[in-house]
């Protein structure tokens, strides 16, 4: 039976007081409650703080380039369909530097768990604009003010995202219960967390948020509406809403590809099928003779 | 002398040439002749001009021809262009209807193309296959044979039928007329049944034969047809083939998928690789088997899309910030394609790094008889693997352990119950990033250890030639075949000329080449670019300094007579 000391890594070298502690201890939570081992996560991350987290836990851990996390946990996905794969960034790893895998990401809803940190200001580089800073956010790179940020949730929702949820670091029980679901919704699932940053954000604070923040779940919200997923994702001011924003069902990629390959009658990949009835690219045995015919072909 | 055929079909983009040259490629091919042919196009979809350019011969021929013997032109811009390319007694097919007959002279043969078409096809955009049963009606090639071979191409239904009519069409009408041209040289049916096929088809069969199972490829001239291939071969073979947002996407996925334990490439153009280049750093930091395929063209930026270069040798040499050890292989022909890419995958996993395969647009859309490749003597490597896995083995698993051969056993996530932690920042054995002097100073010769190994595992230069010749010419690449018969045409012509190729370029072998050069008088190097990288990098590696280069960069490929004709003005 796994326990949360299955999931005690190396000591964080973050701020005291830095939300990513409420965020790491969430999902060791969430991966105790659904009774994952260390070696069946596969955590990718980026670069930034954020991008740190997987050193701070246990498990598998592919901690790549910054903003490239996505596609390299869709490609680890799509060889192993078996691994349960989180990807781990910040706002300007996931939304700046890799915002173009982000829309296709999500777009192509592969099955895997995106948790974007999300401080509003770089700070592994010590406090710079990012794409979600406030319009008017002054740094030393944006003395002017930062310009309108981006809506990443309403992006994720348009560009197709079938799971499109914002927890907050600072109410680690609920961002645990969000990490869970999405880890269970079958497809993309996007988990945007509020992180106040204690040394550079001094806009978007604990209380700021604290004073803010309300449980979607605790109104009579539909969060299966995509038009109304679109509206609140407008809401940020006065009233900042956490929770599922949207989520809907549409085939997962890994799960196409299967059914593709499955149309395709091939016995081989068929008998190489994991337990769980899903195909895993990395049990197949290779054999050069396999392509005897399609030499053949070329006669 | 026995047969040296060359046929060219020229004519717009969207007029057929590609499918009237390879289906004139491959009946020859199926003559038992050995086939050479190469596409020249433009980057659009219609009109422009395009041609295709096929040599048979019964002896072995891996070069062009740069004048024919029948030029099949389907529309008037090609007799305009390439009129001055027919040999003496060769012959102009073309559309009488279309173009009128503003030519004098002999070999001119116009026929109704279009019109026949139309009356055997019921279709007019059947005239290419009207004009390639002319031309091989030229070449006394039996109709029938001819039929089966355009059958094949467009399938049984309503269109094989079609233009397999026509083609016969084009048979009688030419049988019909006095008969320009090169004369019927076909007369004894065919010998053995060989390959034909492009580098990029040998390329995908390669990596398929090594046990690829993911492709994450951007569409890109020349190798988009890399990935279609394997697409269209996936689901048979238990492949996945992707293709995402970008290149940068497309490299970081297969960083991804071979982590996860799978054989796993993908395949660009130069403007591409540079996209990757960020990547190919990842692979080589976190020591992960990945293969790129790098088909080169004209660059830099956008330079010319669909031609030929060799610019991207020093690029693929150095690419990304950082040491470490990688590979780099530039096959000299379609056998060479398949057999280095297999190469490039066992190398990738053995000493667990980067490989590059390094073709041309050259390489990548010509196309060559071969004999069938033997799949009894592919090798699969996959390197040191953790052993003992499962509950009992002592953790924590060490992922980047320090061993004397700088290879660390790999274990695959999700696997066993090792955790494999990988890291693009600079790490511990067990994968965690660390900032100490010691162990990045550790990591680092570890690293660079592997290329002691790799040293043992290239392959020198190929010779060819005389020895003791007074000039050596030095190639590498797609060259292979072209550098053979310039020596060849040279020696003829009285030069004393050999050659030495190289195929396998990184880590570079140096031993080999200074044996190979020992004693070489004049030497000059045979490349596509501007600036003689091969050269530099032969000075670099070995100390040897070149008399001269013979360079051309203006997309289109080396031919021998003018390899030949450029070497004597070099030594004049």
């Amino acid at each position: 039976m796994v326990k949360l000391a299955d999931y005690s890594g190396g000591r964080p070298a973050w701020c005291p007081g830095c939300g990513n502690f409420g965020i790491l201890n969430a999902l060791k939570k969430a991966l105790v409650d659904l009774g994952l081992e260390p070696h069946e996560v596969l955590l990718v991350s980026g670069i930034g703080q954020a991008g740190k987290l997987p050193h701070y836990t246990r498990g598998n851990v592919l901690n790549v380039l910054h903003g490239r996390a996505l596609p390299a946990a869709a490609g680890a996905k799509m060889a192993n369909p078996g691994l349960t794969v989180i990807a781990v960034g910040g706002d300007g790893d996931g939304y700046g530097e890799g915002g173009n895998h982000f829309l296709h990401a999500v777009r192509r809803n592969h099955n895997i768990t995106y948790l974007v940190h999300n401080n509003q200001v770089y700070a592994l580089t010590k406090g710079q604009a990012s794409p979600t800073s406030d319009k008017g956010f002054v740094t030393r790179t944006t003395p002017q003010g930062a310009p309108a940020p981006l809506n990443s949730l309403a992006v994720a929702v348009a560009a197709g995202g079938t799971f499109v949820a914002r927890g907050f670091a600072g109410d680690p029980d609920h961002l645990a219960s969000l990490i869970k679901r999405g880890i269970q919704h079958r497809g993309f699932s996007l988990i945007d967390i509020l992180q106040p940053c204690v040394s550079f954000n001094h806009r978007n604070t604990h209380a700021w948020y604290r004073e803010r923040v309300y449980k979607l779940e605790e109104t009579d919200y539909n969060a299966a509406d995509r038009m109304a997923a679109i509206g609140r994702c407008e809401e940020w001011g006065d009233r900042i809403p956490i929770g599922i924003v949207y989520q809907q069902d549409r085939p997962a990629f890994e799960d196409e590809v299967d059914a593709a390959t499955a149309a395709a009658g091939d016995a081989a990949t068929a008998a190489s099928s994991s337990a769980a009835g899903r195909k895993s690219l990395v049990k197949e045995t290779i054999d050069p003779r396999r392509v005897e015919a399609l030499l053949d072909e070329f006669i | 002398m026995g047969v040296d055929t060359s046929l060219m079909v020229g004519g717009e983009a969207g007029q057929g040439v590609q499918a009237a040259g390879f289906i004139i490629a491959k009946a020859l091919a199926r003559h038992g002749l050995s086939v050479f042919a190469d596409q020249d196009y433009e980057s659009r979809v219609r009109g422009g001009h395009n041609f295709f350019r096929v040599r048979a011969a019964d002896s072995e021929v891996r070069a062009i021809s740069e004048t024919q013997d029948i030029l099949v032109a389907l529309d008037r811009q090609s007799i305009d262009l390439h009129r001055a390319e027919v040999r003496a007694g060769g012959a102009v097919i073309f559309d009488r209807d279309a173009v009128g007959e503003p030519y004098q002279g002999n070999g001119l043969l116009g026929l109704p193309l279009e019109r026949a078409a139309l009356e055997a096809a019921g279709n007019r955009r059947s005239a290419n296959m009207v004009a390639v049963g002319a031309a091989m009606a030229l070449l006394g090639y039996d109709v029938a044979a001819l039929q089966s071979v355009v059958l094949e191409y467009f399938g049984g239904g309503n269109a094989g039928q079609g233009n397999a009519a026509a083609a016969a069409r084009g048979h009688e009408l030419a049988g019909a007329s006095s008969l320009p041209g090169p004369g019927p040289q076909l007369k004894a049916g065919g010998g053995a049944r060989r390959m034909l096929l492009n580098g990029n088809e040998a390329v995908a069969l390669g990596a398929l034969a090594a046990g690829c199972r993911f492709v994450s490829a951007y569409p890109m001239t020349p190798s988009t047809t890399i990935m279609e291939y394997m697409a269209e071969k996936a689901a048979d073979l238990g492949v996945l083939v992707v293709q995402p947002e970008d290149e940068i996407a497309a490299v970081n996925m297969v960083v991804g998928a071979a982590y996860a334990g799978v054989r796993a490439m993908t395949a660009t153009s130069g403007g591409g690789f540079c996209l990757m280049v960020e990547g190919l750093g990842l692979a080589g930091m976190t020591e992960t088997p990945v293969v790129i395929v790098d088909g080169q063209r004209a660059g830099p930026a956008i330079g010319l899309p669909t031609r030929t270069e060799q610019g991207d040798l020093l690029f693929a040499l150095h690419a990304s910030h950082g040491d470490f050890p990688r590979v780099v292989l530039a096959p000299a022909d379609v056998e060479d394609a398949f057999w280095l890419t297999v190469k490039a995958f066992n190398l990738a996993e053995h000493y667990q790094l980067p490989a590059v395969v390094l073709t041309d647009q050259y390489l990548a859309s010509s196309y060559a008889t071969a004999e069938k490749f033997d799949l009894a003597a592919v090798e699969i490597r996959r390197g040191e693997l953790l052993g003992g896995t499962g509950p009992s083995q002592p953790a924590p698993y060490r992922r980047y352990e320090i061993t004397p051969s700088g290879i660390s056993p790999r274990a695959f996530p999700g696997l066993s119950t090792a955790l494999v932690v990988a890291d693009s920042d600079e790490h511990d054995e067990e994968g965690h990033l660390i900032e100490d002097a010691a162990t990045r100073t550790a990591m680092m010769a570890k690293r660079q250890r592997k290329l002691k190994g790799l040293a043992g595992e290239m392959s020198g230069p190929r010779t060819y030639g005389p020895a003791g010749a007074d000039i050596t010419l030095i190639g590498w690449g797609s060259t292979l075949g072209a550098l053979r018969e310039a020596v060849d045409v040279a020696g003829r012509d009285g030069l004393s000329v050999n050659l030495v190729h190289f195929g396998e370029i990184w880590p570079f072998p140096a031993e080999a080449a200074n044996r190979a050069l020992e004693g070489a008088r004049r030497t000059f190097t045979v490349e596509s670019n501007a600036t003689g990288q091969f050269a530099s990098l032969l000075r670099a590696e070995t100390g040897h300094r070149v008399s001269g280069s013979i360079l051309r960069f203006d997309g289109r490929p080396f031919a021998p007579a003018a390899i030949v004709g450029q070497l004597r003005k070099e030594v004049a």
